[in-house]
């Protein structure tokens, strides 16, 4: 066995591609932080709770027409609905909670995402691009709200979710949900815009909402804002998420993969070379 | 001389050649025995089962949930079988880097053994992806994710599968008696080396990444931002405890390949190992008990999963570390096999918990693994070690080198 000066230069090399491959990543992540997305606001004092939205999406997708009970139960975005409205009991009596992809600002299923087929667009919207998935189902796990779902029994299945009706947003309209909501309980626009919008509601008529804005800093923001009447914990909502970005979570090891690919050849390459001669000056004594 | 040295000598003429590798690939060996019996209609239905799953998609044959999307084939197959599979760059630093001669006649088996538990985990994935042909993507470079970890982890995966087969590969000269091609690929295999520790130690470390961005779904007592280290650091004694494991079977299964001064001088590479698996738990557990201080863990000690935590860290790293200390401090060889068990099953059961038993612990809808997975899993492994032996009964792994390869050396 040897080491030649060849082998060493394919070392610098390997490290060289994967330090650059690096800094792209976090070139990519601040460009991010400095758009300005679009969102939607949702006023849950305004919500009927009619499912009407439900139908609508269920339209503009192209999946089934939902078949929603009388007195239905708790019910979860699945396979085939990519928003569902529940009626829940609250302190204020029964209030209606639409769900659907929260389209983070910094969304953890695009950072998981290998083939970027899980894409935060300029728009605001998070949307999945079928070409690219190769069905690995890691943005499921990262994702902390557990939108994404999966067509388990397809075969060639799809990721289905929320994506704030993508295709209708770059015809210059607005999502369907928003377009056909007869209570106007949904406000499409520039997120900072629609953040001042909330503030202005609670401020002139604060006996009506809590006093918070969930999403505008949940997961490091989303592109989806809620007003509640009542504490969001009594609608379900996971009020103890982090504050700062899911991707950020990853931060750190994925900052230290570079220094060790460079730097821990060059330490083995080290000892290797200090056992080496050890052995020589062994075998020289015997 | 070894009787089972290929005989044939490989002149220039190609046909030569070609019979050569026919009667290489006639079965050697008994066909009727006990685990062939066994494994074969295992593998028939396995096969039949991912027919199935190409044919009717993932669901159809697996019990896999919207809130538990990586199941058996991925929780144990990969997350677990990688760390299965660190003896090798444990061995090939301590052979290769370190100069540690001792260890040097189980270097090939264990190298041999990762590169085929790499290549049929890299099957599992495929048969995991709902839509496989697209991992094309991340290969050719049409859009890299160059932010996410599973892009990093499977880049470095897929490097050291390469580096592990450059590392085997003089073997395999040696099998086709091909002198020149041997001697530039043990040129090459140093270089092989030093990457494969290096993929290796950040592959190993960057399964545990994986898990970084599910922290709310991962149990509190297995979620910590230290997983990559602990992920890191069990893959070492994980790897060695599957190398005393292998290393046992395969003098008994194998002995017809070995001389008879091995097996004395295999108890004494036994006793090294069980002295790296004890230090390299107590390094586990010294962290994992900083951890827990350190995330104040304790008010979920008095919970059904906190008792499960216990089981795992009592039962599964702390008594084989002892196992592992007695054994080697008192020269019992029996007991650094029960130990090795005992950890591989630890291990196990780490790797499970974070991936699939405490992860989602609250969802209403549990996922249990179907049969099918089970089988499937079963298939894997089975195929694999028919290759291995198909391969160890061929080529010099166990055996010496023939006597001109030791010279380039």
């Amino acid at each position: 066995m040897s080491i030649n000066r060849r082998t060493f230069f394919k070392a610098m090399g390997a490290t060289a591609v994967a330090l650059s491959v690096g800094r792209t990543a976090s070139a990519e992540s601040l460009q991010n932080q400095e758009t300005e997305f679009n969102g939607m606001l949702y006023d849950i004092t305004k919500c009927k709770g009619c499912h009407g939205c439900e139908y609508d999406c269920a339209e503009a997708h192209g999946f089934p027409e939902p078949d929603i009970p009388k007195n239905p139960p708790f019910r979860r975005t699945d396979e085939t609905r990519c928003t569902v409205v529940n009626i829940i009991e609250t302190s204020k009596g029964k209030t209606p909670v639409k769900m659907q992809c929260m389209h983070c600002n910094q969304p953890a299923c695009d950072a998981a995402c290998l083939t970027q087929a899980m894409h935060k667009t300029e728009e605001g919207p998070v949307i999945w691009r079928e070409d690219k998935c190769m069905g690995c189902r890691y943005c499921m796990i990262s994702c902390p709200f557990d939108v994404p779902k999966f067509e388990y029994n397809s075969t060639n299945p799809r990721i289905i979710k929320c994506d704030m009706c993508y295709n209708l947003l770059l015809e210059g309209e607005i999502p369907a949900c928003a377009y056909y909501c007869p209570n106007e309980a949904l406000m499409y626009g520039k997120r900072s815009d629609l953040i001042r919008e909330a503030r202005k509601r609670i401020h002139d008529d604060p006996e009506s909402y809590v006093d918070y804005i969930y999403g505008e800093h949940e997961a490091g923001g989303t592109s989806w804002l809620y007003l509640s009447p009542v504490p969001f914990e009594e609608l379900g909502f996971n009020t103890k998420i982090q504050k700062t970005s899911y991707p950020g979570l990853t931060k750190g090891f994925i900052s230290s993969i570079a220094p060790v690919d460079i730097l821990l050849p060059a330490v083995l390459l080290g000892i290797y070379e200090a056992t080496k001669s050890n052995k020589k000056s062994e075998e020289e004594e015997l | 001389m070894n009787t089972k040295t290929p005989t044939i000598v490989i002149d220039k003429r190609e046909n030569n050649f070609w019979r050569f590798i026919f009667n290489e690939l006639k079965p050697k060996g008994k066909i009727f025995s006990p685990f062939n019996i066994i494994s074969f209609p295992i593998i028939l239905v396995g096969l039949v089962i991912i027919f199935l799953r190409f044919k009717n998609g993932i669901g159809s044959v697996t019990n896999l949930t919207q809130d538990v999307p990586w199941g058996l084939w991925i929780g144990f197959d990969v997350v677990t079988g990688v760390a299965f599979a660190g003896g090798a760059y444990v061995l090939v630093f301590m052979v290769n880097i370190l100069n540690l001669k001792k260890y040097k006649p189980i270097l090939r088996i264990t190298v041999l053994n990762g590169f085929l538990a790499y290549l049929f985990y890299s099957a599992a994935l495929l048969l995991d992806l709902g839509r496989p042909l697209n991992i094309i993507n991340v290969i050719i470079g049409n859009d890299y994710g160059v932010s996410s970890v599973l892009f990093l982890v499977g880049w470095h995966f897929l490097l050291y599968m390469l580096a592990l087969l450059l590392e085997f590969s003089p073997a395999i000269a040696e099998w086709l008696n091909a002198k020149k091609m041997h001697r530039i690929l043990t040129g090459l295999s140093m270089g092989a080396v030093i990457f494969g520790i290096t993929l290796s130690v950040l592959h190993q470390s960057g399964i545990g990444a994986l898990f970084l961005m599910a922290k709310d779904k991962i149990h509190p007592l297995w979620y910590n931002s230290y997983m990559p280290l602990l992920f890191v650091v069990s893959s070492i004694f994980a790897g060695i405890a599957m190398v005393v494991l292998e290393g046992s079977i395969s003098h008994k299964v194998f002995s017809d390949q070995l001389d008879k001064s091995s097996h004395h001088k295999h108890n004494d590479i036994l006793i090294g190992l069980a002295k790296i698996c004890a230090t390299g738990m107590f390094a586990y557990l010294a962290l994992t008990v900083l951890v827990f201080v350190h995330q104040k863990n304790w008010n979920y000690i008095n919970s059904p999963y906190g008792l499960w935590y216990l089981f795992e860290i009592i039962g599964f790293v702390i008594l084989p570390m002892f196992l592992f200390y007695y054994s080697y401090r008192h020269h019992r060889i029996g007991f650094i096999k029960v130990a090795s068990v005992i950890t591989l099953l630890g291990i196990m059961l780490n790797r499970m918990n974070i991936s699939i038993i405490c992860y989602r612990w609250d969802a209403a809808e549990r996922y249990i693994p179907s049969w099918q997975e089970f089988v499937v899993t079963l298939t894997i492994i089975f195929i694999e070690i028919w290759v291995l032996r198909w391969i160890v009964r061929r080529m010099p792994v166990l055996r010496k080198s023939p006597d001109w390869a030791n010279n380039d050396h």
